[in-house]
């Protein structure tokens, strides 16, 4: 060969970020493969910065200690220019220099763009980072979310959950990649399968894809589940998202029955999930049809305070919520052929939204008042 | 037909013989040129023909070795005669181009990519000696929208037909190929979908992108890019030329980088432009000669595309040597892009950061 030239195959161990001490450890491994498994990884690498923010990792602090230290990365940015200091007992740094280097941690990795993203554009790194905690306040103090039925999720494997949408604005969407992040056992990570007019929205379609979410199609859905993945649907779309307040949790026709293909195709079972509380968030006591179309939007919505009170009208009432997680529905007894049986896919699509709808009276037969529960 | 073509027949006859003559077009570009080089130092080819319209430069002429160039005009039926008279039996066709700036104008572009292409296929249909036509073609005739599926694989068709450009031009040319595939089955046809190219001595219109100091965006827009480094991209084009790999094949590296990731990764600076903007934003650096940025890739700054390669993986039996991230540092490395906004910067805020908060604590 005339001009061979030798690159070095693994090129991005070199280069002026190896200098670099303090984050070394934990996103080294990831680069490089390109399609780490984001639920593992990434789940580390947040979770374990909120553990560490919480409570310092340093060893006790009673005996004294020389530095400059060689051991760990927590105080790398002292690197070798600070002059040695005598052996007086180090104090326990405190919580907030933890949290501090966290963030500045985060921007680097984020200026430099050395984190990882999958092929269907979900970035563990922000998701983690700051979707989560971004999100963690309206989970836990506003909404006030209580999971159950968390063990019928599977802790490693593909599986469908097909809940119901309501609440005008995706915010069941969001609460359930919470629930299932924040409370279950391996942290899953639910990636959700949505409409087309989100992905063409500037910044939703964005952050959607980031978060984990992809168009809902059949391919992708059968590339997620058979991959492992914890993928989420909402069968009815638009149709239950913006349905009016008087048919709350009355659900929808559920599509043509398109995720139960997928997942007969996939062998993975099925997770009936019941959400209560989110058709009270934004009561739609109207819709502007004209408005909507002359919008593209498939509706516009009236609510009490939408758009009487403009922008404070984005609030969403502080109902309480419930996520119920039903027992799988397990297909192991078919075989992908199985998804060429229209009649067999329809009746598999009633079975899951009767479960949901009676998992949705029960829970409202057991709430005594919308926003105390 | 007959298929005692050269003595090396017999070596590889269970992959479908080494070609002895073959024929490539477009060597005054990066991807023909280096081809061509490959293949004349592969000593079981006997002659190695480079066909372009411009002359390459001297270097790659050099590089070609003992490949033969020959100026000619695939549009210009002369170029039957070149392939019978040589007994071509191999036609690499790379010279598809993307950008109207490099060819002299949208028309111009269209002619030299379409009748070229018609023009190199009715001479083969001719030719009694052919036995394999490779054609480059592009990713791009996927489409980009916000319907697609996150991944597409060569079954796929796209949502909304390519409406012009390089796009369509590559959708017809395999439409073209397809005809040619029916009309003489006893010729295998292999058609290479790339994905964008990058590496530290190619030329291309993303290339050019990320070589700005600032780089323009969509505003709320993110793509997903795929890349491939111009060694793979070459390998791959020497395999299928020397190698029986019947069938469409999407060539891309595994993983993916985010536009604003590649952005940052590359040192530049990046610059939201609002939707509305977007238009006069690029007719103004297309008018300003700095990028030459057609409508149709403005979609794909909207929304990307990805493709899945597990039929080159397991089919044509090539693994990319370099993922996309790691061709896309070897190009920021290879062009020693000056980071505007460096690692080493960042440090130094960052120290700065610590130590003033640690002070005033």
């Amino acid at each position: 060969m005339p001009e061979a030239r030798v690159i070095p195959l693994r090129a991005d161990e070199t280069g002026g970020r190896t200098r670099w001490r303090l984050g070394e450890g934990r996103d080294r491994g990831s680069r490089g493969s390109g399609r780490a498994r984001p639920g593992t990884e990434a789940r580390e690498t947040g979770r374990e910065a909120g553990r560490e923010s919480a409570r310092t990792r340093r060893p006790a602090s009673s005996t004294p200690r020389p530095r400059p230290s060689l051991d760990d990365d927590q105080v790398g940015t002292e690197g070798g220019a600070v002059p040695p200091v005598a052996a007086v007992p180090d104090p326990e740094p405190p919580a907030w220099e933890a949290g501090l280097e966290d963030v500045l941690r985060f921007l680097r990795r984020r200026l430099s763009g050395d984190y990882t993203v999958d092929e269907f554009g979900y970035d563990a790194d922000l998701a983690d980072s700051v979707l989560a905690p971004a999100l963690r306040p309206l989970y836990e103090r506003w909404f006030r979310v209580e999971t159950l039925g968390l063990r019928h999720v599977p802790d490693t494997g593909g599986a469908l959950v097909v809940a119901n949408h309501s609440g005008t604005l995706p915010l069941d969407a969001l609460m359930t990649i919470q629930a299932l992040h924040d409370e279950h056992p391996a942290g899953r990570r639910l990636r959700l399968l949505g409409a087309d007019l989100m992905f063409r929205l500037p910044v939703v379609g964005e952050l959607a894809r980031k978060n984990g979410a992809t168009l809902a199609c059949n391919a992708d859905a059968e590339r997620l589940m058979s991959s492992g993945e914890l993928v989420g649907v909402f069968p009815e779309g638009f149709k239950g998202i913006g349905k009016p307040f008087k048919d709350r949790y009355k659900l929808q026709r559920f599509g043509r029955g398109g995720f139960v293909s997928a997942a007969l195709r996939t062998g993975v079972p099925i997770i009936p999930c019941s959400i209560v509380g989110a058709e009270e968030t934004y009561p739609k006591i109207g819709d502007i049809a004209p408005l909507a179309r002359l919008l593209g939007a498939p509706y516009f919505p009236i609510t009490p305070t939408f758009p009487l009170l403009g922008p404070l009208g984005l609030v969403p009432l502080p109902s309480k919520w419930y996520i119920e997680f039903g027992e799988p529905i397990s297909l192991d007894a078919y075989t992908p052929a199985d998804a060429e049986d229209p009649m067999l896919v329809f009746n598999l699509t009633d079975q899951v939204r009767e479960t949901i709808q009676h998992t949705l009276y029960r829970l409202l037969s057991q709430r005594r008042n919308v926003f105390l529960g | 037909m007959t298929r005692t073509g050269s003595p090396h027949d017999a070596d590889r006859s269970s992959d479908g013989a080494a070609p002895s003559v073959v024929l490539v077009t477009g060597v005054s570009r990066f991807l023909g040129g280096n081809l061509a080089a490959r293949l004349a130092a592969n000593p079981a080819i006997e002659r190695v023909l480079g066909v372009d319209t411009v002359p390459p430069s001297r270097e790659m002429l050099r590089r070609m070795g003992r490949a033969e160039f020959v100026r000619a005009d695939i549009r210009n039926p002369l170029i039957a005669k070149v392939i019978s008279g040589a007994g071509v039996d191999t036609v690499v066709h790379a010279a598809l181009s993307a950008g109207p700036g490099s060819s002299g104008g949208r028309t111009a572009m269209k002619e030299m990519n379409v009748i070229g292409t018609m023009q190199l296929l009715a001479a083969c249909q001719k030719s009694e000696r052919i036995r394999r036509v490779v054609l480059k073609s592009t990713t791009a005739v996927y489409g980009s929208g916000s319907r697609d599926p996150a991944l597409f694989d060569e079954s796929m068709t796209p949502k909304d037909l390519p409406s012009g450009g390089y796009a369509k031009d590559a959708a017809e040319i395999e439409g073209y190929l397809r005809g040619f595939a029916r009309r003489r089955p006893d010729v295998t046809t292999t058609v290479l979908r790339f994905c964008n190219y990058v590496g530290p001595r190619i030329e291309t219109v993303l290339t050019r992108y990320f070589a700005l100091p600032v780089v323009p965006t969509i505003l709320g827009f993110d793509p997903r890019l795929q890349f491939l480094h111009e060694e793979d991209a070459l390998a791959v084009l020497e395999r299928a030329a020397v190698e029986e790999h019947p069938g469409v094949y999407n060539v891309a590296a595994d993983g993916v980088l985010m536009l604003s990731q590649a952005v940052r990764r590359a040192g530049r600076v990046q610059a939201a432009v609002p939707a509305p903007l977007v238009g006069p934003v690029g007719r103004f650096l297309r008018g300003a000669r700095v990028v030459d940025y057609s409508p149709e890739q403005m979609r794909f700054l909207n929304f990307g595309r990805v493709v899945d390669t597990t039929r080159l993986k397991e089919r044509f039996g090539f693994h990319p040597r370099w993922t996309t991230v790691q061709a896309f540092d070897d190009y920021v490395r290879g062009r020693a892009l000056r980071p505007v906004l460096g690692a080493e910067r960042i440090e130094a805020a960052e120290r700065t950061v610590l130590q003033a908060a640690r002070m005033l604590h």
